[in-house]
């Protein structure tokens, strides 16, 4: 297998899914098999070929440094699930100050 | 270095961000004032509305890439942005764009020094420059009750330049004089302000010490420390967090590379003035960084980089070297006019020319100009006293025409009048004396003051004084200095 059920837990956790035991199995089964199939790749001889750095091949894409108006709080908030006059409210956060 | 006689040597390494001077965010054309009420200024872009796409801010991509060249970087002829992934409330989009493997710049250095000699000039290595963008901000309501912290996305999206140090830093005063000088520079090329008050400077410290003991060389852990909220705090931090992992190795003898011996966190506390350590978040250092697919790369050509190059001005060190090289003015000198920003040093040179005297005119510019800048809040562009007028000021003084304390009084009312120096002048009553006038009154004084002119004979010279003191009496507009010279003289031709 491409991947561990310890390696399919770790991503779950840092993506915050909670998965139960069946689900992590069947993560482990179906994520593994996206891997063997990426690792076609490998046979591909890229000796020599430049990296790619984006999908795309377009370069420069800017926007001109001008100020313009923002959302008005009311709308921002309006998905809000917990809110005050002002702020998002979520839980504490801890860990820092 | 310590009492109980083991060596080390400091190795500290700086995390500075600094807010770039844009006048909309990285991705969005959301306003980045300082200051607006909370959730005022955040668009669909930069609070991570599902669907939405970000373009890159060209003027924060000219300002990182200035920062980079003035700092000596290598400058990638292509660079990208990179997703770093976490979950944090003020982090809208759960991911923050930055930059990992082609930042902007690499390789660069920044040369420090101390005009009190506290250590040589030297040069601190940079290992990177990337551009990236500020998350919001997070309050913790005590009043609540609820334990409910509290989210403001004004300032997420915010441009931040990310410019990270090598651990060449030995000292506390030089992890200050680092943060100065890169403060300064900053200030210079104009790509932000610094102002640590309103988070546009924030600086980060990897430090540990490298302890010489009888088996050899030994390096403490590595503790990053966060929460310094001034350089004072900084040079503080260190001093106090250098001695603290000096203490532990004593006690428990533990070191970096030892089984189940990490990097941690330490907060700073400035009340307390110690460093506690902060609650480890688990798997914080697995960011899965990813090149973000809504972005388009950025290409510079040499000719772009060379045209930024050309248009970075002259830097505050050239600056510093000049002001002694070419001015003759003491290091201290300079690094005071620099200190006050390239507008300052302009008012500087123009007088310097014009009056024929560097230091006089660095002594004036550093004491009454700077003085009266400092009181009414102002810069040298504000000062009501143009540059040529205190030099003409300052020639009447070299040319022995007014006193230093006269000249205080003409230019502080030249300052509240606005007035010429000849309008001031005479506003005082101040007229000249000239040397007929000023002979007559000498020998009056001499000739009045028998007892005096006895002392002086008598090798007492500080009895001069009295007469100096009578004269100022009679004419207030007496040089006191011509006065002794010529009173002295006066008293040794009549003895002989
Ligand atoms: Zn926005």
């Amino acid at each position: 297998m491409a991947i561990s059920r310890e390696e399919v837990q770790k991503v779950a956790l840092l993506g915050r899914l909670l998965l139960d035991p069946q689900e992590v199995d069947i993560m482990t089964t179906q994520l593994g098999r996206v891997l063997d199939y990426m690792a076609l790749l490998r046979e591909v001889d890229t000796e020599g070929v430049q990296p790619m750095a984006h999908a795309v091949e377009m370069a420069n894409v800017f926007r001109e440094d001008r100020a313009e108006p923002s959302l008005s709080r009311e709308l921002a908030l309006a998905n809000a699930p917990h809110r005050d006059e002002e702020c998002y409210r979520v839980p504490a956060v801890l860990g820092e100050v | 270095m310590s009492d109980t006689g083991l060596a080390y040597e400091i190795w500290i390494g700086l995390e500075v961000h600094v807010q770039l001077l844009t006048e909309s965010k990285l991705f969005c054309g959301c306003s980045t004032r300082f200051g607006a009420p909370p959730n005022t200024q955040t668009c669909p872009v930069c609070i991570g509305m599902p669907g939405v796409l970000p373009v890159m801010n060209r003027r924060a991509v000219e300002l990182a890439l200035r920062a980079a060249l003035a700092l000596n970087c290598q400058i990638a002829r292509l660079t990208k942005w990179d997703r770093k992934q976490y979950y944090y409330p003020d982090l809208p989009k759960g991911y923050q764009i930055s930059q990992y493997d082609l930042p902007i710049g690499l390789d660069g250095h920044l040369e420090i020094e101390d005009p009190k000699g506290r250590f040589p000039r030297k040069q601190i290595r940079i290992q990177r420059v990337h551009l990236e963008e500020d998350a919001g901000k997070s309050m913790h309501d005590e009043k609540a009750g609820l334990a409910d912290s509290r989210i403001d996305l004004n300032r997420a999206g915010t441009p931040l330049l990310e410019i990270v140090s090598r651990p060449d830093i030995r000292s506390p005063e030089e992890a200050k004089a680092y943060l100065e000088e890169l403060k300064l520079l900053m200030w210079y090329l104009g790509v932000s302000d610094c102002n640590m008050q309103e988070g546009s400077l924030r600086v980060d410290a990897n430090v540990n010490i490298q302890i010489s003991t009888p088996d050899g060389p030994v390096a403490t852990p590595i503790v990053e420390v966060k929460n310094m909220n001034s350089f004072r705090a900084v040079e503080r931090a260190m001093a106090y967090e250098v001695q603290r992992q000096y203490e532990e190795y004593l006690r428990t003898g533990r070191k970096k590379g030892d089984p189940g011996v990490h990097k941690t966190t330490w907060l700073w506390d400035d009340g307390a003035e110690i460093t506690r350590p902060m609650r480890s978040k688990e798997e914080s250092s697995d960011y899965r960084y990813f090149p973000d697919p809504d972005l388009a790369p950025v290409v510079f050509t040499e000719e772009e980089i060379e045209s930024a190059r050309q248009a970075l001005g002259e830097l505050p060190a050239s600056l510093r070297r000049r002001l002694q090289t070419d001015w003759g003015l003491p290091a201290y000198d300079a690094e005071v006019l620099v200190g006050q920003g390239q507008p300052f040093v302009d008012y500087f040179l123009q007088t310097a020319q014009s009056c024929g005297d560097p230091k006089l005119a660095s002594n004036w510019m550093q004491q009454d100009v700077l003085r009266l800048l400092n009181e009414r809040g102002i810069t040298i562009q504000q000062y009501p006293v143009s540059a040529e007028e205190l030099a003409r000021l300052l020639s009447k003084v070299r040319q022995g025409g007014l006193t230093t304390s006269r000249a205080r009084e003409v230019l502080a009312r030249m300052v509240a009048d606005g007035c010429s120096m000849e309008a001031a002048i005479q506003a005082l009553g101040i007229t000249e004396v000239d040397e007929s006038e000023l002979l007559a009154l000498c020998e009056q004084l001499v000739r009045e003051n028998p007892k005096t002119v006895a002392e002086v004979r008598q090798g007492k010279l500080k009895a001069i004084g009295a007469l100096v003191g009578q004269a100022k009496k009679k004419n207030p507009n007496v040089d006191p200095a011509r006065v002794q010279q010529s009173c002295l003289k006066l008293i040794q031709e009549s003895g002989q």
